[in-house]
């Protein structure tokens, strides 16, 4: 039986994800972890890519995790999740699982390091395998745990140590890569949430863990240390990211698009860049185009996905 | 009843593996070991094979796999070559220090650049440092006999560590020779279950594998690690003693050939022993006082045993299919001059490359290694310590 997605029934749940780990004030990640990890009845193995979550939850003698969980290394936790399915298909076939014959569900969690750029052709390739894993991307749109460099799903124009804003070079000059759109391209259940909406979020990881067969999210986790904002504005702006169409929640199952959010009225991504120390330099002036440049690509992007959920 | 087959290196490993039927093989094709994989895959598809069977897009990718289904308490076996061990580099040593069985079988190639697909051992001796047990093969019914002891070692209580199994690129991989192979139920017997201490899958009883360790904590984890193959030398000769027993095939950390009496010898890995035994039997016949030391286990390195047996020679060639450029001689020569180090009684020892990129080595270059170690047993000089096999200069 489905779990209902109601806070009352949500809040009563055991949490599988316990505090005493290491993330930063205001961090997004626990938040959707506790949304994931309780989207099934079923038990879940985590398999968790290097990277902030690894190394705040995992401190040798120490645990956050009150499930089975593995580490293997940065680039591969869609390998190592792919092994751990292998192991366990082989092992039920074989009528050898401990305890006896169960349903077994398997996460594994990158950040947009380990996920868009060096975990990317593992992950690819256990998702082309049809591995029944689920791959959730923590994405909090920098190398957050070496120090805030730039990923492929740094926004354009955001100051990160490697993509600093300078006096020649105003931050990072590339747009993200659609890392949502590539995992979709593998004809898989692929979506976008974020933790602000934490029904959707929940909605998403459910479906996702009950389909059998390979699924991802790539889930907008807010940064105060790398972003550069208050500890307490996290959840707001990752909410202001989905009103003003920055970060749309959609959701592409059996190769249709769907919205699953129109914002109701017209929020500028100016109240998404302002708050944010990392783009602090675009509202100098002289870079007003900057600001220019990444609404119109907001804009032109949203009118994309529109067009794709009526194909 | 063993039946006599004539199989390539390759076909052996895929043979063992088909009797075995492994919980996981997660295998990526390269040369010359893709057959093992294509065997397999094969075995699989025609429903010989209970295996699940998974084609990663990368060796890397293969690697990481078998870490996850070891960890989740499954036998696992993968195979490879040169740049895909290489490849694989990184996660050889999570594998060992998660202290996780599994079972390699590598037909061993030259590492780029330039790029070539012949044999030589810079990839198995690139990884040495990795953790992982390290047996070589001298022809086919060797590499199926390790392929089958390997799985019983890695996964013994107390060794639990994953073995690589090598033979000689193309030489062994793609050359047929005759062969026996054992009934699949006694083989099955043989290998037994595997029973880990500990899975993932056991939801039962959570476990974290592989979490972050500062400097309080590293420095005794990575020491524990090396329990497991400091445990390995007992149980290998134990499963090889037991191999006899059953198959009738004698094992150990190496192979003597005329060393009773001998004065001077060679010590060599892999399918070059087999040249070197018909030039040790033409010296033989000629009143030559030569032997040949074959090593099989190159990790963990057999020091004592392999210093007692050679203390006593007047002269010794060490013959390295790989090279240590900027070091003092190859990877075997070094290990072996150090086994050597404490013992007042000790040969000349003088280290040869050879075989780089496939180079054939004929048995006239074995007889002008061994007239010259009898050069320097009679006088006493050595020469060069480093030279070169059959490579134009």
């Amino acid at each position: 039986m489905a779990i209902r997605a109601r806070l009352k029934d949500l809040a009563a749940m055991e949490d599988k994800f316990v505090s005493g780990h290491g993330l930063c004030p205001g961090c997004g990640i626990p938040l959707m972890l506790r949304m994931v990890l309780r989207a099934t009845e079923h038990p879940l193995i985590a398999v968790n890519a290097t990277g902030c979550l690894e190394v705040c939850s995992s401190g040798f003698p120490y645990t956050a995790w009150k499930v089975p969980w593995m580490h293997n290394a940065f680039e591969n936790a869609g390998a190592t999740a792919a092994g751990v399915e292998a192991a366990y298909k082989a092992l039920k076939r074989r009528g050898k699982l401990p305890g006896g014959d169960k349903k077994i569900k398997i996460v594994a969690f990158g950040g947009d390091g380990g996920t868009y750029d060096i975990g990317l052709q593992s992950l690819s390739g256990a998702m082309e395998r049809g591995h029944d894993i689920v791959y959730i991307c923590y994405d909090n749109q920098s190398y957050a745990n070496t120090g805030g460099q730039r990923s492929g799903a740094t926004p354009f124009g955001a100051s990160a140590t490697t993509s600093p804003a300078g006096s020649k070079i105003p931050g990072k000059l590339q747009w993200r890569k659609n890392l949502t759109e590539i995992m979709a391209a593998h004809g898989i259940y692929a979506a976008q949430a974020s933790v602000s909406h934490w029904k959707d979020l929940f909605q998403k990881a459910q479906k996702a863990i009950e389909i059998d067969g390979p699924a991802f999210i790539n889930v907008l986790i807010p940064c105060p240390t790398e972003w550069k904002t208050k500890i307490e504005d996290g959840v707001q702006l990752a909410k202001i990211a989905v009103e003003s169409k920055v970060w749309p929640l959609y959701e592409v199952e059996n190769g249709k698009y769907k919205i699953n959010y129109y914002p109701k009225k017209e929020v500028d991504v100016t109240e998404w860049l302002k708050p944010q120390g990392r783009f602090s330099h675009m509202f100098k002036p002289g870079n007003e185009w900057m600001i220019e440049e990444y609404r119109k690509k907001v804009l032109e992007e949203w009118d994309r996905l529109v067009r794709l959920t009526k194909v | 009843m063993a039946t006599k087959r004539v199989l390539n290196g390759n076909a052996a490993i895929a043979e063992a593996i088909r009797q075995i039927n492994p919980d996981v093989v997660a295998a990526y094709p390269i040369t010359p070991s893709t057959a093992i994989v294509e065997y397999i895959a094969k075995f699989v598809s025609d429903g010989l094979m209970t295996t699940e069977f998974v084609t990663p897009e990368s060796e890397h990718s293969a690697m990481s796999m078998c870490v996850g289904a070891s960890a989740a308490g499954a036998r696992v076996f993968t195979a490879t070559a040169s740049q895909g061990l290489a490849l694989m580099f990184e996660i050889l040593y999570i594998a060992s220090s998660l202290r996780l069985p599994i079972v390699a079988g590598i037909a061993n190639r030259a590492l780029s650049a330039p790029i070539n697909i012949h044999g030589d051992h810079s990839d198995v001796m690139g990884v040495r440092d990795s953790g992982w047990i390290q047996i070589h093969s001298e022809n086919s019914q060797e590499a199926y006999d390790n392929v089958i002891q390997a799985f019983r070692i890695g996964e013994h209580k107390d060794v639990s560590t994953p073995v690589l199994v090598t033979m000689d690129g193309f030489i062994l991989s793609h050359a047929i020779q005759d062969m026996f192979v054992e009934e699949d139920e006694k083989v099955r017997a043989f290998v037994g279950e595997r029973e880990p201490l500990y899975t993932l899958l056991d939801v039962e009883n959570p476990i974290t594998i592989g979490p972050i360790d500062f400097t309080d904590y590293y420095f005794e984890h990575k020491r524990s690690q090396f329990v497991g193959i400091e445990n390995a030398p007992k149980v290998i000769l134990e499963v090889a003693e037991e191999f006899k027993k059953e198959f009738g095939r004698e094992y150990g950390f190496f192979e003597l050939y005329k060393m009773d009496d001998a004065e001077v010898a060679i010590v060599v890995l892999g399918s070059t022993a087999g040249t070197a035994k018909v030039v040790v039997d033409e010296l033989r016949s000629k009143g030559k006082k030569v032997g040949l030391m074959k090593l099989r286990v190159y990790r963990p390195f057999p020091a004592k045993e392999v210093a007692d047996v050679l203390s006593n020679l007047k002269a010794v060639a060490v013959l390295d299919r790989a090279a240590s450029p900027g070091g003092v001689g190859g990877p075997l020569f070094t290990d072996v001059r150090a086994s050597l180090y404490e013992y007042t009684n000790k040969p000349i020892l003088v280290d040869y490359i050879y075989g780089l990129g496939g180079r054939d080595i004929a048995p006239h270059h074995i007889a002008e290694v061994y007239d010259r170690l009898e050069k320097i047993a009679a006088t006493g000089e050595r020469g060069e310590l480093l030279s070169y096999i059959n490579l134009r200069e």
